[in-house]
């Protein structure tokens, strides 16, 4: 009884992090865009437009839920449905840390520990190609139909490069398991080069990380690959014909594979929860960052741009504060600093993702597909390739 | 209730390759047919791997693996060859495809 | 008990979507009712402890073969299929026959095979990815390469063929 319990315990919290990660994850997006483009985003709503994710939700609750005559009914409810479930699926065997005790209780930081797991992240991510295909086809319109059509395309092209790149940390692990992946890049050479696949000896997986990250770009469909939606071509591509709720679970299921991916590419390349600096050090990072953060808005409440800044920057600071004091208690530690590091990298490669949409432009949908024949799969095999020599050879 | 007799699934495999031949002889649509077909196979890699469950040795499984791999490829050059035949006539009602040459 | 379960749920997700498959006349919906059957076999395959195997099919068939599948059914946009007349033998005999074929092959597993041990969850693990590598990279190897060459041959004929323009 105590798994079931233990169990669900974990799913609840998992799921409750993963949601509001991904309402904030928007507001995020949106103030960096916002940033990059000389602008200041959201800020009416709540301070600094805090409250603007559920602002949007209650707008996405309260619209209009449009059924369009002409539609394939069943398919057409259908398709957002099977979008977001598999999106949402793959969260569950991700795993954000080591075995940790936690009242006399040990377990996984990990929903469950699967011994196939990458195969199953790429399982699932193979047929979420159906929700986007579905949902183009029943949608009865030339744009949808197109929109549907090239992201289907899209979507197997690039999975090629992506899996080709995924073998060799695989290589390097002799493991399927995240986990066990994640574990085979602790440690450190030299005493401060940490042993992670994108700097592992025989053959460093660098080049293998910059095509995971431009195959996963193409297989989340975000700029400059967000073909299927491109919208001064296909009006909205797959999802013109959806609103309120419906259009919801599309953008939710963009943003839950957002991160999916890039928790992906840091369990295989960046080491997943191990980190940068060898064990005494990197304890203390957590707390010199978050101190850093409010030490930040302190400075900033000193000499506010806006009135309301004088009141709402402290609180930050407050905030900051307390959590800097929390990953400085020393038992805390076992627990916290991993997921620091797990969220730290996971945030930075969010961060690339909205940087690069505020940076390039789209790519012609023949460019897209001559990229990935012609320039990405080559790369991948010579990739794979190589490493498969150098793990033979050493 | 205890566990699930190794039978069952057998049944469940005759059942399903069943299901898929009363598709292959019914269906008037190429693609359904093909369909079909592809559930004969996943009938019978189930029962490939129920004997190697009973056995205690994964050569069924390779087995269904390869057929998994031939399945894959026949789909490949089926679908080529069902477009083909669209382009050239116009049908996917596979009695309306009866003469071998147009 | 729960091994139970899970058979009962996922054998009568196969069989309706085998019979979903079978009477609709939308091929899209055919498709996704394949899709259905593939997916609860590999449930059952992970019930019967071959882990690879079960991740394998939904990556090769949920993933490759069925997207082909209904990325075909799109571009060609099947619709229903027409009803055409069916031969008076095939309206007679064809439900009877089908049972008897059914029945017939229940009647084997019962009569002819030995008894078998049942199934239980975990009791077994010989599908790991480790072992199915170690077996097809020592016993079945060249199957295994003569399989990939097969692999090539077909795409080049799927190129071929889709390519070209008759008159």
């Amino acid at each position: 009884m105590n798994f079931f319990i233990v169990s669900i315990i974990k799913i609840v919290l998992v799921f409750a992090i993963f949601m509001t990660t991904l309402a904030y994850l928007q507001w995020v997006e949106r103030k960096v865009l916002a940033h990059i483009q000389s602008r200041t985003g959201p800020l009416r709503v709540g301070p600094h437009g805090l409250m603007q994710p559920l602002a949007d939700v209650f707008k996405l609750l309260t619209k209009e839920d449009l059924l369009p005559p002409y539609v394939n009914k069943f398919f057409y409810l259908l398709a957002p449905f099977i979008a977001v479930c598999l999106a949402l699926i793959s969260i569950s065997i991700i795993p954000f840390g080591p075995e940790i005790e936690v009242g006399g209780t040990r377990t996984y930081m990990q929903i469950s520990d699967v011994n196939v797991g990458i195969l199953f992240i790429l399982a699932i991510s193979s047929i979420s190609v159906y929700g986007v295909a579905l949902a183009g086809w029943s949608s009865n319109n030339k744009y949808s139909l197109m929109g549907a059509l090239r992201s289907s395309a899209q979507m197997i092209s690039y999975e090629l490069p992506l899996t080709l790149v995924i073998v060799c940390p695989l290589l390097l692990a002799n493991h399927l398991s995240l986990r066990a992946i994640s574990d085979s890049q602790a440690g450190y050479y030299l005493g401060f080069i940490p042993r992670w696949s994108i700097f592992q000896m025989p053959f460093p997986q660098i080049f293998g990380f910059l095509i995971f990250m431009v195959a996963a770009f193409a297989e989340t469909n975000r700029l400059p690959f967000d073909l299927p939606e491109a919208e001064n071509e296909l009006v909205a591509g797959f999802h013109t014909e959806y609103s309120s709720m419906k259009f919801a679970c599309f953008f939710m299921s963009e943003y839950a594979n957002m991160v999916t991916i890039t928790c992906v590419a840091t369990l295989l390349f960046l080491g997943g929860w191990h980190p940068l600096f060898p064990a005494p050090y990197s304890n203390w990072v957590a707390t010199a960052v978050l101190l850093f953060a409010a030490i930040a808005c302190f400075f900033q409440a000193i000499r506010p741009a806006r009135k309301r800044d004088r009141y709402t920057f402290p609180v930050f600071g407050i905030g900051f504060l307390i959590l800097a004091a929390l990953w400085a208690v020393p038992s805390f530690q076992t627990i916290l600093v991993p997921i620091f590091w797990f969220a730290a990298k996971v945030a930075f490669l969010l961060f690339t993702y909205i940087w690069v949409r505020g940076t390039l432009p789209r790519f012609r949908y023949d460019q897209l597909m001559h990229f990935a024949w012609t320039f990405l799969f080559p790369c991948a095999l010579l990739n794979l390739l190589l490493t498969a020599l150098f793990v033979a050879v050493f | 209730m205890g566990h699930v007799p190794l039978s069952w699934y057998l049944v469940l495999s005759a059942i399903l390759f069943a299901l898929g031949v009363a598709g292959f002889v019914y269906r008037k649509s190429i693609i359904t047919v093909f369909m079909s077909i592809e559930l004969m196979l996943n009938a019978v890699n189930l029962s490939f791997v129920a004997f190697s469950y009973e056995l205690r040795r994964i050569d069924g499984q390779i087995f269904s693996f390869f057929v998994m791999v031939v399945a894959a490829a026949e789909a490949a050059v089926g679908l080529a060859i069902i477009l083909t035949i669209f382009k050239n006539r116009g049908t996917l009602q596979i009695d309306e495809v009866d003469s071998m040459k147009l | 008990m729960v091994d139970t379960i899970l058979f009962i749920i996922f054998a009568i997700v196969a069989i309706v979507s085998g019979f979903n498959l079978v009477l609709q006349k939308q091929p899209i919906a055919s498709a996704l009712s394949l899709i259905g059957v593939m997916g609860s076999l590999a449930v059952l395959y992970l019930l019967l402890g071959a882990e690879f195997l079960a991740m394998a099919q939904m990556i090769v068939y949920g993933g490759a073969v069925m997207v082909l599948f209904v990325l075909v059914i799109m571009l060609l946009n099947a619709g229903r299929e027409k009803s055409s007349a069916k031969s008076w033998f095939a309206q007679i005999a064809g439900l009877p026959l089908l049972l008897c074929l059914v029945a017939l092959l229940g009647f084997l597993i019962r009569a002819i095979l030995p008894p078998m041990r049942s199934v239980e969850f975990g009791s077994w693990v010989g599908g790991t990815a480790e072992h199915i590598g170690q077996l097809l990279f020592t016993t079945y190897l060249l199957p295994f390469e003569v399989i990939s060459i097969l692999i090539l041959i077909a795409i080049l004929g799927a190129v071929v063929l889709a390519q070209k323009e008759l008159d």
